[in-house]
């Protein structure tokens, strides 16, 4: 029985072998990783951990139940909700009117601006954050300099908690704009021409062609935006990492940049890995929680 | 008719107009990272600042390769690159193993595969650390390169495009002797170019742009990449604004070069795989 197993997987083996590589690197770099995150955020592995693992103990919940009364990880939980509230309205209005307004042609100037819009997705987010950094500088940002000009005080941009969050967030809307234009684009030119036709035929104005053909026809693209965006929004990271490493006051601490501080600054790999989960467990909820609610829009 | 042809002539100026204006405020920060780079320190800080260098010099660019490691930096990256490439073509014959071939629990084998999609990278973060560790791989390229090679977006993408290309053509090229690894180099590579082009480019850029793995997995200077250099150039030439900005143009130059190169299969790359 075993014998015709073995005998049957050789003949068949190439699938085997044109899967097995990628297959391997992701069993072993994603599947079993979830798993041992799961396990030993049940233990308080850390620097002495790693070394031996007898220093290794199962601790129960008290990772858990230590988040829960931590406050660096309220503020952490606090700081994500408001970039997600924030920044994934402004990103998908952003991203839905560029693509509007690119709909309108399809001469050179339109191909060269959905360029231009598109550039910050694909540019580095280090370099991103250096020059915005620069932008942002109190005293020799061109910011503070262009608000000088029409007689308006120094803003301190990145020094005070809520300002530094806003400036966070105006720097990743500018950067998310592009991929998100491009799939509403994409969705905008896949409406048959016939459908403004008929609206115009029957006298439709141009608000309402928008608001009853346009934007229903567009709900699958703006579903999925809006899923992406928020899974993105959710692991909020390099923009606080790079540029305010999550100060002032831990006032721009995400998340994510809270379990890496844990994990790879303090070396408290459990209690890292409790925080991760938690944040994985907040990123199904809202996953599933737009699931539900698609569903039952799609019933009108 | 014509007063409606005239409206919609009015709409479209004002439509272009407004991405005008949308995009020199887009396009700010590169204009303005691209100008200051060829600054002079003492010309930087000037209050009003120039929008055009009045001493253009590219002792900031020199200065990253003399005074800094950024040729080391430089050659890591395109290790990184060149590495992720073997990745990619781990991807392509996974998508070509899902697309074309029967097998016992295949689409669960599949599944599995999207599943890794949705698992945050913070969460396996942590774990990666530790199993490298275990593996001796803590500050090696092997350590810094394997947990991105496989990539199930990538997988999913090539699966999608082989599935199109013909079974009868590889059945014939069966008959005709070939073996299954000369089919998949000499035909279904060939055919497949599109989907390579697309993927290309994108592994490129998120491999010159790679940050968190070397960040984590590096502890020496040898390993940096060009990002994870110039975030430590940030942090210690703090008020050096000249050259942190050449640093970031270094960085960003080639990618907007190749982009707007393959501008048409970028985009387009976004596209397809934004949709389906």
């Amino acid at each position: 029985m075993l014998n015709q197993l073995l005998k049957g997987t050789v003949r068949n083996r190439h699938p085997f072998i044109f899967i097995a590589p990628a297959l391997i690197i992701l069993i072993l770099f994603s599947l079993i990783p979830i798993m041992i995150a799961f396990v030993i955020s049940f233990t308080d592995m850390d620097l002495k951990g790693l070394a031996d693992w007898s220093n290794i103990s199962f601790i129960g919940l008290q990772n858990y139940t230590t988040l829960l009364a931590d406050t660096v990880f309220h503020k952490a939980l606090f700081n994500t909700f408001f970039y997600v509230v924030i920044g994934v309205p402004l990103v998908i209005i952003f991203s839905l009117s560029i693509a509007l307004l690119l709909n309108y042609g399809k001469t050179l100037i339109f191909t060269v601006f959905r360029a231009v819009y598109f550039m910050p997705a694909i540019t580095n987010i280090i370099a991103v954050a250096v020059v915005w950094g620069f932008l942002y500088n109190t005293q020799y940002g061109l910011f503070n300099y262009v608000l000088s000009l029409a007689d308006i005080d120094k803003v301190l941009w990145l020094e005070e908690p809520v300002m530094a969050k806003l400036s966070l967030i105006i720097l990743a809307v500018w950067k998310g704009i592009g991929i998100n234009m491009i799939i509403f684009l994409a969705a905008l030119q896949g409406i048959p021409n016939s459908y403004y036709e008929a609206a115009k035929i029957d006298g439709a104005k141009r608000w309402q062609i928008l608001f009853f053909i346009t934007l229903p026809l567009l709900r699958y693209a703006i579903f999925f935006v809006t899923v992406t965006t928020l899974i993105g929004w959710l692991q909020f990271f390099e923009e606080p990492f790079i540029m305010t490493q999550g100060g002032p006051l831990d006032g721009t601490v995400s998340m994510a940049l809270f379990i890496y501080q844990r994990g790879f600054q303090f070396s408290e790999f459990g209690y890292a890995a409790a925080g991760s989960f938690v944040l994985f467990i907040v990123i199904i909820i809202v996953t599933l929680l737009q699931f539900k609610l698609k569903k039952s829009d799609a019933e009108y | 008719m014509s007063s409606g042809k005239s409206k919609n002539n009015t709409e479209r100026w004002i439509a272009t107009i407004l991405l005008i204006i949308g995009g020199i405020i887009v396009s700010l920060p590169f204009i303005w990272m691209i100008s200051s780079s060829f600054k002079p320190e003492n010309e930087i800080l000037q209050i009003p600042p120039t929008l055009i260098a009045e001493n253009p010099t590219f002792q900031n660019y020199i200065d990253l390769f003399t005074n800094l490691n950024f040729g080391v930096y430089l050659r890591n990256t395109l290790i990184i690159v060149a590495l992720s490439f073997v990745g990619l073509f781990f991807n392509a014959m996974a998508g070509y193993g899902f697309a074309k071939y029967h097998f016992k629990g295949k689409e669960k084998v599949f599944y599995l595969v999207l599943a890794t999609m949705m698992i945050p990278g913070q969460v396996t973060m942590i774990p990666v650390y530790l199993l490298l560790n275990e593996m001796g791989l803590i500050n090696t390229m092997a350590g810094i390169v394997l947990p991105g090679l496989a990539a199930a977006f990538s997988i999913f993408l090539f699966r999608m495009f082989m599935a199109t290309i013909p079974t009868d053509l590889i059945e014939a090229a069966r008959l005709d002797g070939a073996g299954e690894f000369y089919i998949f180099f000499r035909l279904i590579i060939p055919i497949s170019k599109p989907i390579f082009a697309v993927q290309g480019i994108l592994t490129f850029i998120a491999a010159w742009n790679s940050f968190l793995w070397p960040l984590i997995i590096a502890n020496d200077e040898s390993l940096y990449t060009l990002s994870v250099g110039l975030s430590l150039l940030k942090g210690q030439y703090a008020n050096n604004f000249a050259l942190q900005m050449a640093g970031a143009a270094f960085m960003v130059i080639p990618i907007i070069i190749i982009f707007s190169f393959f501008q048409k299969y970028i985009v387009e790359g976004f596209t397809t795989s934004g949709l389906k």
